[in-house]
């Protein structure tokens, strides 16, 4: 693990859990990672992998009953996972934005887009009316909306799906948030449009330093715009490491195969990889590495050891396979 | 906003077509009218001439069409009980209604409103839950047993207030009101709470329900992660979408008021529209059965109507003649 | 440190020891809230009593009130037993025309938990065929029906109860009306409720119309129908189930509300809600037992189906929580 003093944020072991009646279901196991100012980082994982709890974990809405059953999360050296609502409420917005996934369900419908974009901006920051809504404009201007002076008051249903996400961005952005939490940002969108979303996203924090943590189950949108990239599994990460490495020589087994089941221009292949099987569901998390029942090169030490991060290369990497740079390589026969 | 008003006038007008033609069908087929009007011993020939006269011998499209225009200019006949026009006994007891319903409203209204919001917001807190059990009593007592009890314990017992009649009204022109003096104040509270009580429990936990509808929304979610204050977010945003709800549900619980009140005045004997139109219902007295629900529908057709419109106001997504942007992502 | 936290509370050991029907019921989310909630479990206590003596009166009830031979007109308006005047006999009192409280309460909610289990089950049938036609023939068959249902929901169930009652009585004569009061009652209450279940069940059917096991089943030949039947009807078990239970109450109540406005059940062999009117009329003289007993029958019979019915819906959508 990194240990960088220089980091914007710091999530160290965290763990999410939801008590049922059935028992405690961990969601996020002991999960530790690091983004840097100005950085990029793409967190990819299938549905149910943690990576959304993650998210809202960092911002405090995780929704009851799932809690933060342990860790530390770390903004600019201030700990704000066990901030009273009040002051998390003032970092939210202020010092992390957020974006979510519909653009079309983001916005309420009642109130027009200036109105939405001045209260945030007042809510953070010392303006008066006047001065909220040159600063929407502004906004609205730098997010790639034409017209903006007169679509200002528009109401949100008068914006196509595109239009409304760069609402949503220009609300995320609206305080000069030093870290953004975008929330699969191009999901519900066309695929035209996704990639416009991104290289605005991708300017922007350019233009203005912030820090994105890009949570997204789509390869295509982490190669695309990420420095670095975290891979997640059931709860944990398989792998972190900077963008490059983790597309051509992925590491952990699983990272493999879900780099194998992109195809890429120029190589040919007969047949996409895929991985057998499906993760599996919270209750029936194997002991072990939980990728353990789907991976090729399990070994029986799969099945008993949970496998740590360890650095391979320039990246971290949570498999056995990996120990031989840290200890010595254990062949079970 | 002028073609949406049309379409909905149109509407409305269909509707009360529907509501005069199942009117006509209770007059044409529910026992005979020239049977109630006349006397024991009337001979064949009175019975036919007064047939004649009331045009009970015409075509039924032609006498739907007189019935329909009679109607319309508020002639309902003569009551077979009371041997007066429908009309001026209506008249006559409206105003008492209409006072006990309004009040009940607004009683309903004000204090169901904030109740609903707060056990909305605070659903885990012990109030709301004290509320909650409290209101699902509300809504299991029935009204006349409300009122019964109120009865009791307020004229019988304590004896505070009067338990029946709408005591010393005011005349203003033909509007008896009870609002300017004191008996007839005291006299409409246990009817108006009566009344209100249900509605009120009623509101309250549909608020309740729309509000916890709406804090689930992504909106919402999105203006907490855009770091709005609470107040902001529940009073604002959250409350302003339970708006539309909210107020079909008060537009629709002002028509059932109305229905409601039929059982309050039978308990409290309180001399309005209601109460007539059970001693009709009784009797089998058609044409204030006929023109008591004539006079309903219109009353639930306008206040739809009004509904309609205050949607166009709080909703900007009916406004269709707004300049709509064309935006392409 | 990492491994400790691996092993989570439990979810491993599988397989789960084999488990009998009766086990699963018991196990079932359904039954955990039931079993979880207080409240809930003397509701169904409540109801289940009410039920059973209602259904058992005439061998619960200590006296036939209605059999004019074991009345007697001497023991009219007795205070309960308790009370000074009270006589051993009459646990409750009497009521003016010399017969057992308690007893007429007992056949009371007999016919006034008859009159709403029949109207429910009217007004699910029509409901529920009038949704399952609407969802599956569409058009102007469904725009029909759903129109009429939107604007009988906006009318308020006991003034349509009050006005075909009125009709009723209009077309039959009063002893034909008394014979057949049940029958009127369970078809005006029961008419007045059909619309939510028609909405639910058309919701459902629309949803499963378009699936393409429908249509698959019908490139091999079966009826669209009967697969919707089979189909759709299980899926809306569950909110007709509530529904159902929802509007017992209401439908006790509007029984009650007829009766007692004096278009129900007749003085002759009453209803709460006719014991209540009656009752009424000696309130200011003191007889308070006569009104006061039927109302808290009825209330607490009512409140006990709403609770069910709260949490049945609870239960059975747990996201509304």
């Amino acid at each position: 693990m990194q240990g960088d003093s220089q980091a914007l944020l710091s999530v160290r072991n965290l763990r999410i859990e939801f008590p049922t009646r059935r028992g405690t279901l961990v969601a996020v196991d002991d999960i530790s990672f690091d983004i840097s100012p100005g950085e990029i980082l793409g967190v990819v994982g299938e549905s149910g992998a943690g990576k959304s709890l993650t998210g809202a974990a960092i911002i405090g809405l995780l929704e009851p009953p799932g809690r933060i059953a342990q860790g530390e999360i770390i903004l600019e050296g201030e700990r704000i996972d066990n901030l009273p609502y009040e002051a998390i409420r003032r970092i939210r917005g202020r010092r992390i934005g957020a974006i979510f996934q519909d653009p079309l369900t983001s916005l309420n419908p009642l109130y027009s887009v200036s109105r939405q974009l001045t209260e945030t901006i007042q809510t953070h920051l010392p303006m008066n009316d006047k001065q909220a809504r040159d600063r929407a404009l502004e906004l609205l201007d730098e997010v790639g909306i034409p017209g903006a002076e007169e679509r200002i008051d528009h109401y949100p249903h008068q914006f196509s799906g595109g239009m409304r996400q760069r609402v949503v961005i220009a609300l995320a952005l609206c305080a000069e948030p030093r870290l953004i939490i975008a929330d699969e940002p191009t999901t519900a969108l066309d695929v035209s449009i996704q990639a416009q979303i991104i290289s605005l996203l991708k300017r922007l924090c350019k233009d203005h330093g912030t820090a994105v943590m890009l949570v997204t189950h789509d390869m295509g949108v982490i190669a695309e715009a990420a420095d670095r990239v975290a891979v997640m599994y059931s709860g944990r990460i398989a792998e972190i490491g900077p963008v490059q490495e983790v597309v051509r020589a992925a590491k952990h087994p699983y990272t493999h195969g879900l780099m194998g089941s992109i195809p890429h221009i120029g190589h040919h292949v007969d047949q996409l990889t895929q991985i057998e099987g499906s993760m599996p569901r919270l209750q029936e998390i194997p002991p072990g590495c939980p990728f353990n029942p789907r991976c090729e090169d399990v070994t029986d030490r799969c099945r008993v050891e949970r496998p740590n991060l360890q650095p391979a290369e320039h990246s971290e990497v949570a498999c056995h396979l990996f120990d031989g740079q840290t200890a010595e390589v254990q062949v079970n026969e | 906003m002028i073609a949406f008003l049309v379409r909905r006038l149109l509407q409305a007008i269909a509707v009360m077509a529907v509501v005069a033609l199942c009117a006509f069908f209770m007059f044409q087929f529910v026992g005979d009218p020239v049977n109630q009007m006349v006397a024991e011993d009337a001979t064949a020939e009175d019975r036919e001439y007064l047939r004649e006269q009331l045009g009970l011998n015409d075509p039924i499209p032609v006498q739907f069409a007189n019935f329909a225009l009679n109607a319309a200019r508020g002639n309902y006949g003569v009551s077979y009980q009371h041997k007066r026009p429908v009309s001026a006994l209506i008249l006559e007891r409206m105003p008492a209604t209409l006072e006990l319903a309004v009040t009940a409203a607004i009683m309903a209204a004000l204090l169901g409103v904030p109740m609903g919001v707060y056990t909305g917001l605070r659903r885990h807190g012990f109030m709301s839950k004290l509320v909650m059990t409290l209101s699902l009593i509300g809504i299991s007592l029935p009204t006349f047993l409300i009122g019964i009890l109120l009865i009791y314990l307020f004229a019988v017992i304590l004896g505070w207030l009067p338990s029946f009649g709408r005591g010393d009204v005011i005349k203003m022109g033909a509007w008896e009101s009870n609002f300017l003096s004191v008996s007839g104040l005291k006299s409409i509270i246990l009817p108006a709470n009566t009344l209100a009580l249900f509605q009120m429990t009623f509101i309250m936990r549909l608020i309740r329900s729309e509000m916890l509808e709406v804090l689930r929304t992504d909106f919402i979610k999105f203006a907490r992660a855009r770091g709005l204050p609470n107040r902001a977010i529940n009073y604002g945003h959250a409350l302003k979408n339970t708006l539309v709800p909210v107020i079909t549900i008060i537009g629709l619980q002002l028509g059932s008021l109305i229905a409601f009140a039929i059982i309050t005045e039978t308990v409290f004997q309180w001399p309005g529209m209601g109460q007539l139109f059970l001693q009709a219902v009784q009797v089998v007295d058609i044409p204030i059965m006929s023109a008591y629900l004539i006079l309903i529908a219109f009353f639930f057709v306008v206040i739809n109507l009004i509904v309609d419109m205050l949607y166009y106001v709080v909703d900007p997504r009916l406004r269709v003649d707004q300049p709509a942007g064309g935006g392409h992502g | 440190m990492a491994e400790q936290a691996t092993a989570g509370p439990g979810p491993n050991e599988r397989p789960a020891p084999p488990q009998t029907t009766l086990q699963r019921i018991w196990d079932s989310d359904v039954f955990y809230s039931f079993r979880s909630s207080k409240v809930t479990m003397v509701a169904a206590a409540v109801t289940a009593v009410i039920f059973f003596m209602a259904i058992f009166a005439p061998w619960v009830a200590p006296h036939q009130p209605f059999d004019v031979a074991t009345v007697d007109l001497m023991d009219a308006e007795l205070p309960p037993s308790w009370e000074a005047e009270g006589d051993p006999r009459f646990l409750i009192g009497t009521d003016n025309l010399g017969r057992d409280l308690w007893s007429t309460i007992l056949y009371g909610t007999r016919i006034s938990l008859t009159v709403g289990f029949l109207s429910v089950i009217f007004g699910l049938l029509v409901g529920v065929g009038l949704g399952l036609v609407s969802g599956y023939v569409g058009g102007y068959v469904d725009a029909f029906i759903m129109r009429v249902a939107e604007i009988q929901l906006s009318i308020p169930g006991i003034l349509i109860a009050l006005l075909l009652a009125g009709i009723l009585r209009g077309v039959l004569s009063a002893e034909a009306y008394n014979d057949a009061v049940v029958w009127v009652l369970v078809l005006t209450i029961g008419t007045s409720i059909w619309p939510q279940f028609a909405r639910t069940v058309r919701g459902s059917t629309l949803v499963e119309r378009n699936k393409e096991y429908v249509l698959a089943a019908r490139v091999i030949g079966l009826s669209r129908f009967s697969i919707m039947l089979r189909h759709v009807l299980p899926n809306v078990m569950g909110p007709v189930l509530v529904i159902a239970t929802i509007n017992l109450a209401i439908a006790i109540l509007s029984e009650a509300t007829l009766s007692f406005l004096g278009v129900g059940v007749p003085p002759t062999e009453p209803s709460l809600g006719t014991l209540i009117n009656e009752g009424q009329n000696y309130l200011f003289s003191g007889l308070w037992w006569i009104t006061i007993f039927p109302g808290a029958v009825l209330a607490i019979l009512v409140l006990a189906v709403n609770l069910l019915g709260d949490w049945l819906r609870d239960a059975l959508n747990p996201k509304l929580r």
